[in-house]
Order: C-alpha cells, then structure tokens, then sequence
C-alpha cells in the first residue's frame, strides 16, 4: 500500500524518538564516568530494572509480530505469547542465579570463567554473533514496517534509514541502551497499549468500522448458491454482452478457483470457494500484478494516487455479529472474546501465480471465517499441521513451542540485565517485576490484534503493520505516539546487539581467541569497523526478509540460541563430568544443526530461494525438537569421552 | 573501550551454601510445576485443538483460558519464588539471634 505521511504524526513521532536518544545519549555519557555502564554499577533500583528487563525484551518482534500475527490469523499469533513469556520461567528458575554466583556477565564468560580454553571461546563468540544476526533480521523487518505508514517509504528505505541511523550512533558514541532508557521504553510501551486497549474495547465491534472517520470498503460476496453456475453469476453481476467473466483453470491457475471478470477494459479477479453445506460463494478480491518491466497494476488499475490510479483497500472487519447487530458499543475484557467468538470474521487468504508471460500476479481474496475458529489453534498455514493427521506438522509445532520455552534463557543480551542490580534477592525481584510487565503486555497483545483484525484498517499484504494501522484507525496522534515507542525499541535493540556482536568479534575471536595483542585505540578501531560490517549484513537480511512476519523469524533466532547455547549452560551449570571439548563441539554441533535445518526447510525454500517447498530436505521447518536435544546429547558424548585420566577433588 | 567492554566484574556476593542448595531445589520444583502446565498446554493444542476449543466460563475457550492462566502462572509462581527465597537459611544461631535484636530480618 501506498502510505500518505501526515506532519503532525511525523512531528510527534521526531520528536519523541530524539527525546529519547537524547536521553539515552546524556545518560550513556553519565555512564561511562561511573563504574562501568554494562553492569551499570551494580547500583539500579529492582524494579526499574524489572521494568527495563520488560524494555529489553518487548522488542519490535513482540510488539509488531504478535499484533500482525494474531490480526491475520487470530489465537495462533497468542501463542508465541505464551511461549516467550515462559520462557523467562526457565531463565528464573534453572538459569539466572547459578551464573550470577558465577559472578559473570555473559554466557560466553561463565563458560570461559572454568575452563579458560580458546575452543570455547571461538565457539561461543561464533554463536554470539549468529544469533545477534539472527535477532537482527527481525529488527530491521520491523523497521521497515513502522516506517512505511509514517513516512510513506517503502519498505527498503525504512531498514536502510534504521540501519545507518545505529550504525552511525555505534560508530560515533558508542550508545549503550542503558537501564533508564529501556525503564522508560518499557513503561511507555505498556502504558500505550493500555490506552490502545481501553480504546479498542470502548470502540466495540462493527460489521462497518471506520478508519479514521473513514468508512471502509465493503467487498462484495456474492451468494450463497445452490452451485456454481457461470450464468448465475453473470446475473448477481449485473453483467452486460460486452462483459466477460471466465473461469481462470489453465496453467499455474489451475486448482486456485479464481475467475477472471472483464468490465469496461478493466479486469478484476473474483474467488469461487464452497462451504462445508455445499454452498457456493463468489468473492470480490484485490490483487496486484507485478510486470515483467515493473509497472504495478492493483485491481486493474496502475499503483499510485490521483487520478486514474488506484491502491489496495484496507481490509479486516466483522461480518456478522450476535443477534445480527450492527454494532456492540463499549464491550468489557471477556465480553470482547466472547462476542468475537460468537460473530463472524473476513479474513484474508492470497494466491501468487506466475504468469507465462513473467507477469506475477497476487490475489488476496477474503475468507469469512467464524470466531469459534479464529479464538482457537492452528489457523496459521504454518499451525495448520496440528489439525491435519499428518505428524510432521504436529511435530513442528512441538519444535517451535519448545525453542520458545528455551530460547529466552539463552539469548545473549537478556541475562545480562540480571547483574545490574546489587545482590540475588534484588535480582529475583526484578524477575518477578519484569515477569509481571511483560505477561501483562502479552495479554493485551491478544486485544490488540483482534482490535486490529477487526479494525478495517490492515494492509492486505504486510501483517507487521497491524499494530501502528490500528492506532492510525483511532487516530493519528496514537499512531505517531506508538510508532515512535516501537521505533526507538528497534535502535536500542539493534544497537545493543551491534555492539554485542562487535564485542565478540573484538574480545572473544581477536583478542582472546587469535591471541592478536591491541591496544584501546585499535580495539576501538577494529569494534567500530565489525560495527559496519555487522550493521551492513542486518540492512541485507532486513531487505530479504520483507515478507517475513518478524515473530517468525524471531522463532528462528530462540532455535538457534536454543540449540547453540542451552546445552552448554545447563550441564555447565549442573553436571560436574561437563568438560570443555563437550562444551565446545555441543555449541558449534548445535548452531550447525539448527542454521542448516533452517536453510533446508520448506519456509526458506519457498520464501527465501523462490523454490517449492514441498522439496525441501527437512520433514518441517522449526529445528529445535531434533536440535536442541541433539545438542545435549552431543555434550554427554563428548564430555564422557574426554574425561580427565585424574579426576580432581570434588567440591 | 567504552562501548564495547564488558565491563569490571560485581564483587562476588556471599551466600552460604544451604541457602544456594535450598534456592536451587525449589527453582527446580517450581520450574517442574510450570513445565508441566505448559506442557500439559502443548501437548492439548497438538493433539487435541479441538479441545481446545471448549467454552470454559464466560464464554471464554480453553485455549484463551488455559494461555492466560499460564502467562497468570507464571508471574505467581516467581512471586512464590521471591518470597519462599527471601531469607537465608541461617547457618549459626548467634547470625540469627543477633540480627532479630537489631530488628531486621536475615538477609
């Protein structure tokens, strides 16, 4: 879609973002003075530092993935939530305290703190920096997406202004997200999506929302009809001798039950689709044909404003509620579900066909779908596997929901946040603070994508945009004030993992890995470039990855770190016979299963390579059921292999 | 190198090693609790979405139910932590005695 930006949302949203890198600037600087900022002393009050763990953690994959998620495919988007918040049950249960005794900072310094040898050093810097990248990737997608509606960019724009934005902050201050900031981030953010609630649950549900003080488009649907009969449709059409409406059944068409309506030289695509009672509907769709020498036609017309030209229609709404009301008005927390689950919802499936001529034509055509089915699992086509008979969708999903539930605990920039504080018990209850912030957001993660699913303000063909399009339906100071909230989590999360990533490149593969003797100038000189270099791959991969929701990609990032990093910690931490060959091969086997389980899957075939995924070598795509107890047991393998001759004295 | 440091280690705090031990095997409890309601949760989503889809009360679906209860859980259960965890296991009687007559609690 092509995105109008307006001054004052433009306004807000500037000036809040140089707010807070101001902010973030002066306290950084104040920082560095003081006992170091990456512990921040040691000196933060647990609570804001329960709220900055909340800061850290809802990044933009959080906030813009889950709202999209939920918004186009409903319960399945809740899932994720659920997952990433229990994930930190494991980082407070089995992780946190034994590594703060360990008195370090990082993973890869509790493991280098025993056993001091290069091979994990080389292996945890490795897997630092591939799972930073990892993180990246959904970072600058997300960027792209929140830029797009503000400023009228495309996408490519967004990530390459995100991008050079950090990497200039990087290279030129050394920003550092310090505690306040992300405090601050993560209140503001709570506290927004409080209001973006209160005021989806105020608004109700509509079978005609308005966006912005605007009607939305109301798609025609034709039927139901006892079958499917050319001239029935031509009737209901309104079509005249000159009209021509043909079913579209040749070629890469084939099995899609589109048909092709040509009126007055201007084509438009309808989508035939037969309920469970045998009855027949003809549905009106948009569609967007891409060129072989690049124009864009969207239904029929050239992409752009103004005359002659033409754009996608917002889409998402209710199409039948209870008692076939109208509207609800103001509905409480339960009433909003419950009402959902008994009305009926459009939402929107698409088709990509190519064309033999190089045209590519996308159809969205819309599925009215009831709430029953849009409250409960596996609508995602990527969750469809759990409600088929066929295990290996079954298996995927187990795959996902364990990486999530491992994932977070092994994550390099999140345990980090656990030594700010002074001692265990001040560090237990920012756990519980930061548990507490960020279950009370997912939850309002749930309303917040069915307020925008039912909103008639999404883009048809970005679900990343939800969240901001939502708060633009209510209103556009809303918009620029979330926007610019979301916007600053991406640079401080993208900045954080920049310099997390220089740093392992510096430290842990230079310095203590290629034994490369530095001073502080050259240090700074080398973390600066492997800043850009880093910073240039993140705009790369943000680019590539446009079509990707960015949770699912986040999904990818929790399977690496999950695999790579996990085993390690807990048999470090629990299992005495751990040695470091064990440690060393269990990371790198780890990162090497998961990176290539994900390169061979069936989503990287089909949205990467442009390749069909029913090719792909790997049964289904999440790798972390097969990868992350592959990584355990390649510890105690190895581990037992190479154990001492002389066993020490046990402590 | 600032910006890029890891920064200068915390000094090690001192905890007696009951209270460490205690800490760690009611983690471990808790954490066995919590695995088994969100496994229970997965394997119920994998195997039977259709249960899921129950209304359990006020119109509510298990799904929805079950999901909030576990986000719910899990900020119950880190408070039971915090609190089960907020004084150390004293290891003399003269520590205790001479920090109840200061009027404060063992920390």
């Amino acid at each position: 879609m092509i995105y109008e930006p307006s001054l004052m949302a433009v306004l807000i949203f500037g000036g809040i973002v140089a707010i807070t890198l101001g902010l973030s600037f002066w306290l950084g600087a104040k920082a560095k003075s003081a006992k170091g900022y990456f512990a921040a002393g040691g000196g933060i009050h647990w609570f804001v530092n329960g709220v900055a763990f909340a800061g850290d953690y809802l990044s933009a994959a959080s906030f813009l993935g889950i709202c999209g998620m939920i918004a186009f495919y409903g319960y399945d988007g809740f899932l994720y939530s659920i997952g990433y918040l229990a994930g930190w049950i494991v980082a407070l249960f089995v992780i946190a305290e034994p590594l703060k005794r360990m008195g370090r900072f990082t993973f890869a310094d509790a493991l280098d703190s025993k056993f001091q040898s290069r091979g994990i050093k080389l292996a945890a810097a490795i897997s630092t920096l591939v799972v930073s990248i990892f993180y990246l990737i959904p970072q600058m997608v997300g960027a792209g997406a929140l830029i797009t509606p503000l400023l009228g960019f495309p996408h490519y724009v967004g990530v390459l202004m995100v991008g050079t934005i950090v990497i200039l902050i990087v290279v030129t201050a050394g920003m550092v997200s310090t505690t306040y900031v992300q405090f601050l981030k993560g209140s503001l953010l709570v506290i927004f999506s409080t209001i973006l609630t209160f005021l989806i649950l105020q608004r109700g549900l509509s079978t005609a929302p308005e966006n912005d003080g605007q009607p939305t488009h109301q798609f025609q649907i034709i039927g139901p009809a006892a079958s499917n009969d050319l001239e029935h449709w031509r009737s209901e059409l309104d079509l005249t001798e000159q009209d021509s409406l043909i079913p579209r059944n040749q070629g890469a068409w084939e099995g899609k039950g589109i048909l092709q309506l040509t009126r007055a030289d201007k084509i438009s695509y309808w989508k035939l689709t037969e309920n469970s009672d045998k009855q027949f509907f003809l549905s009106e769709t948009q569609y967007k044909q891409q060129n072989e020498n690049g124009s864009i036609i969207i239904n029929g017309l050239p992409q752009g404003t103004g005359e002659g030209k033409t754009d996608f229609y917002p889409v998402g709404r209710i199409s039948k509620l209870p008692g076939d009301e109208k509207e609800t008005g103001p509905l409480g927390l339960t009433e909003f579900l419950s009402t959902l689950r008994e009305s009926e919802i459009i939402l929107w499936g698409s088709e990509t066909i190519k064309e033999k001529e190089g045209a590519i034509v996308t159809v969205y055509f819309p599925k009215p779908t009831s709430g029953k089915k849009v409250l409960s699992p596996g609508n995602h086509p990527k969750f469809a596997g759990i409600r088929s008979d066929e295990i290996w969708g079954k298996l995927n999903f187990l795959s996902l929901m364990l990486a999530l539930f491992c994932g977070t605990a092994s994550l390099p920039h999140i345990l980090i946040r656990y030594y700010t504080v002074k001692d265990q018990a001040s560090a237990r209850k920012s756990t519980i603070v930061g548990i507490g912030t960020i279950g009370y957001f997912y939850i309002l993660t749930l309303f917040m994508g069915l307020g925008a699913m039912t909103s008639g303000a999404l883009d048809v063909t970005n679900s990343n945009m939800a969240a901001p399009l939502l708060a633009k339906s209510i209103g556009n100071w809303l918009f620029a004030i979330i926007s610019a909230i979301a916007f600053t989590t991406v640079l401080g999360t993208v900045s954080g993992l920049i310099i997390a990533s220089s740093g392992a490149v510096v430290h842990d593969l230079m310095s203590s890995f290629m034994k490369i003797e530095m001073n502080d100038f050259a240090k700074v000189r080398i973390a600066k470039i492997a800043s850009v270099v880093v910073g240039v791959i993140a705009i790369i991969l943000g680019i590539l990855f446009e079509k990707f929701n960015v949770n699912y990609l986040v999904g990818w990032a929790f399977s690496v770190a999950a695999s790579a990093n996990l085993p390690a910690l807990v048999m470090l931490l629990f299992w005495p016979k751990t040695t470091k060959q064990g440690i060393t091969v269990a990371i790198f086997t780890g990162m090497i299963t998961s990176l290539g389980w994900i390169l061979l899957s069936a989503d990287s075939y089909k949205g990467i390579y442009g390749l069909d995924p029913e090719t792909a070598i790997v049964p289904f795509s999440q790798p972390g059921l097969v990868t992350i107890p592959l990584g355990f047991l390649t510890l105690i393998i190895v581990s037992l292999m190479t154990q001492p001759k002389s066993q020490g004295i046990e402590s | 190198m600032a910006g890029f440091d890891h920064g200068p280690n915390e000094p090690e705090e001192q905890e007696n090693l009951e209270t460490i031990s205690r800490n760690t095997r009611l983690g471990l409890k808790l954490f066995i609790v919590y695995l088994a309601l969100y496994g229970g949760f997965v394997f119920l989503n994998t195997f039977s979405p259709a249960t899921m889809e129950v209304v359990v009360f006020s119109g509510l679906n298990l799904a929805i139910a079950y999901g909030f209860t576990l986000i719910i859980a899990a900020f119950v259960l880190a408070m039971i932590y915090g609190w089960l965890c907020r004084n150390d296991v004293s290891s003399s009687t003269s520590e205790t005695s001479s920090a109840s007559e200061n009027g404060e609690t063992a920390q």
